[in-house]
């Protein structure tokens, strides 16, 4: 355990994850520190461990090496570990019909507050999410994107305190991948404000735009392995590109913000 | 709310159920009785009245509301765990099980039994349904438990097949049996609360009203369980050892509940749904409604059943499926078009 030692232990930190099944690697030798405050996009192909990677994180899958620090530690009791780590899977197969509000309430069970505070807080979640008009809606008449914020705001309401325990992860895959092109923005900038706010964010997606725009630092995954990490200048070049996805692209500057932009040929 | 409604409306069943039967008796003279039992006598007594609540009305009732609210609890706990409105208790095996070892007892419990003590003798049929039970529960959750946990994936296929074997089993002991053993086979799994003794309600209270209790403190943990295992994990449940204490807790109910009273279908696939359709998922309303509801049911069914061919009684199991079956059926009518 000598890394314990060396690592600052107010971080989300991968080391040397590698995780095996039947013999095949899913995800080999996978360094990257995740930063309070930061932004980091995990991008790459279908299947290249992207979802693996956030299991392995999440810890609800054991890596075959190496492992994941959580503020210093990877032995947190899973009550604990609640407080500090909110996961938005790409879908949930919630079939009851629960009232939006009352999904949002679930992301509070971890926590000790009473119920007055859990409701203030319910409401000021699904209003992040653009959420606020569905809260007496049942969940199951509820359409995809509506779904997939209310989950958000979940997740939200989860890690909505300062935790005693340590700094706060928020965990997103594919947060976007059913949002209409104004809430993809509105999450992603809500995103960014709990970074600034000092949670540290991790988000798995696909649209290179999207990561560029938002993302303090990206990583590529190809293959279980990974392919790049930096600043979206670093990562996002048609030479990167072109070999991890297999497209080629023109690289700008974005006439509007201080990122790439990447056109496809 | 309703929670309130069941608590008022639950005596009032209860001393109905009390009344009803070959001899009526009228509640005012119910409530005497009781009174006068439980110390605060002042009414005239009427002897005869009062044998018959004593030693057969009173832990009849008992019984049926203890049954039928396990039996509740139980479907909805293996609803909220299987994630699937359409699960019951016997989904993990726990009642083919109970009716393959009353089977057992039934047939062969003249051999199986011979020269053991008399008490023994006489729970033979309960205590090989509750082994029989336990066991099949057993064996589906050891086949649907892999490297990665238990999947309740396959535990549904697991007791599939093995209601299939324990199926199998009771047709075995079906050709076997003789004229009177193959009469007691088919009334046991037609369930009746007919075998009401204090004894056994004494036996049942001291197992299942704690199984019922414990169960009811799962409400937030199987709220959490109806958005998928691995976001109940991420909200800090530890998801298999919670799979565990559910089957457990299931098990001890049902295999106890079917043991006294043979197989009673549809009231732990029916109950919780009357509740859902009334206030929503929330399991912390859903768990002790279903008790109530559960119980108020079930001494409905069994009122019918001895009064609707008396002085003979109708097995009770035949009087739940008789209600139970049409609404099952609504049931996948409606899903139907909403798929449709």
């Amino acid at each position: 355990m000598e890394s314990v030692k060396h690592s600052a232990s107010n971080t989300l930190e991968v080391l040397g994850v590698g995780v095996e099944v039947d013999g095949r690697a899913l995800l080999q030798g996978v360094n990257f520190v995740l930063k309070p405050g930061e932004v980091v996009s995990v991008l790459g192909p279908n299947g290249a461990g992207k979802s693996t990677l956030m299991k392995v994180i999440s810890g609800e899958r054991k890596p075959t090496r190496g492992q994941v620090l959580l503020n210093g530690r990877t032995d947190w009791p899973l009550n604990h570990q609640a407080l500090m780590l909110g996961v938005l899977p790409q879908s949930s197969s919630l079939s009851f019909p629960f009232t939006a509000e009352e999904v949002v309430l679930l992301g509070r069970i971890p926590c000790s507050s009473d119920h007055e505070e859990n409701r203030a807080i319910v409401r000021a979640a699904l209003e992040k999410v653009d959420g606020l008009h569905l809260k007496e809606r049942r969940y199951t008449t509820l359409s995809g994107g509506e779904r997939q914020r209310v989950h958000m705001a979940r997740v939200l309401a989860q890690i909505w305190d300062e935790c005693v325990h340590g700094q706060r992860y928020l965990l997103l895959d594919e947060p976007t991948s059913a949002l209409d092109p104004a809430h993809q923005q509105l999450t992603l900038k809500m995103a960014r404000q709990e970074a600034d706010q000092g949670m540290g964010v991790m988000v798995i997606m696909h649209d290179l735009n999207l990561a560029a725009r938002y993302s303090d630092r990206i990583v590529i995954l190809k293959n279980g392995q990974m392919a790049a990490e930096g600043s979206p200048h670093q990562v996002l070049t048609p030479h990167i590109i072109r070999q991890v996805f297999d497209i080629d692209v023109s690289v700008s500057n974005h006439p509007a913000y201080d990122c790439p932009l990447v056109v496809n040929h | 709310m309703l929670l309130v409604v069941l608590a008022c409306l639950l005596p009032v069943v209860m001393v109905i159920s009390i009344g009803v039967g070959a001899v009526p008796i009228p509640a005012s003279e119910i409530l005497t009785i009781l009174f006068d039992r439980l110390g605060f006598g002042s009414g005239v007594i009427n002897d005869q009245s009062a044998l018959i609540i004593e030693s057969i009305r009173l832990p009849r009732t008992l019984l049926g509301l203890i049954v039928g609210g396990s039996l509740a609890v139980a479907g909805a706990s293996m609803q909220g765990l299987f994630r699937n409105p359409l699960a019951d208790p016997s989904i993990i095996g726990v009642a083919s099980g109970a009716a393959l070892g009353a089977g057992i007892a039934i047939v062969l419990g003249g051999v199986l039994f011979a020269g053991m003590p008399s008490l023994l003798q006489s729970y033979s049929v309960s205590i090989l349904a509750f082994a029989g039970g336990v066991i099949t529960t057993w064996l589906v959750y050891k086949m649907g438990t892999g490297n990665n946990g238990t999947s309740v994936a396959t535990m549904l296929l697991a007791g599939v097949a093995i209601n299939a074997l324990a199926g199998a089993g009771m047709g075995m002991l079906n050709y076997i049996a003789d004229e009177t053993m193959l009469r007691n086979l088919t009334f046991w799994q037609m369930g009746s609360l007919g075998g009401a003794t204090w004894e056994l309600v004494l036996i049942c209270a001291s197992l299942l009203v704690p199984v019922v209790l414990f169960l009811g403190r799962y409400g937030l943990v199987l709220n959490a369980l109806l958005l998928g295992e691995s976001e109940a994990r991420h909200l800090g449940i530890d998801v298999q050892k919670v799979k565990l204490q559910l089957i457990f807790l299931t098990a001890l109910a049902v295999g106890v509940s079917v043991s006294v009273s043979g197989i009673i279908g549809f009231v732990g696939l029916v109950v919780p749904h009357l509740i859902r359709l009334a206030v929503g998922p929330d399991h912390r309303i859903l768990l002790p409604a279903s008790a109530m509801l559960g119980g108020m049911l079930l001494l409905a069914a069994d009122m019918v059943s001895r009064t609707i061919v008396a002085p003979a009684e109708l097995p009770i199991g035949i009087v739940t499926a008789l209600m139970g079956a049409p609404f099952f059926l609504s049931l996948l009518w409606q899903q139907r078009k909403r798929i449709a």
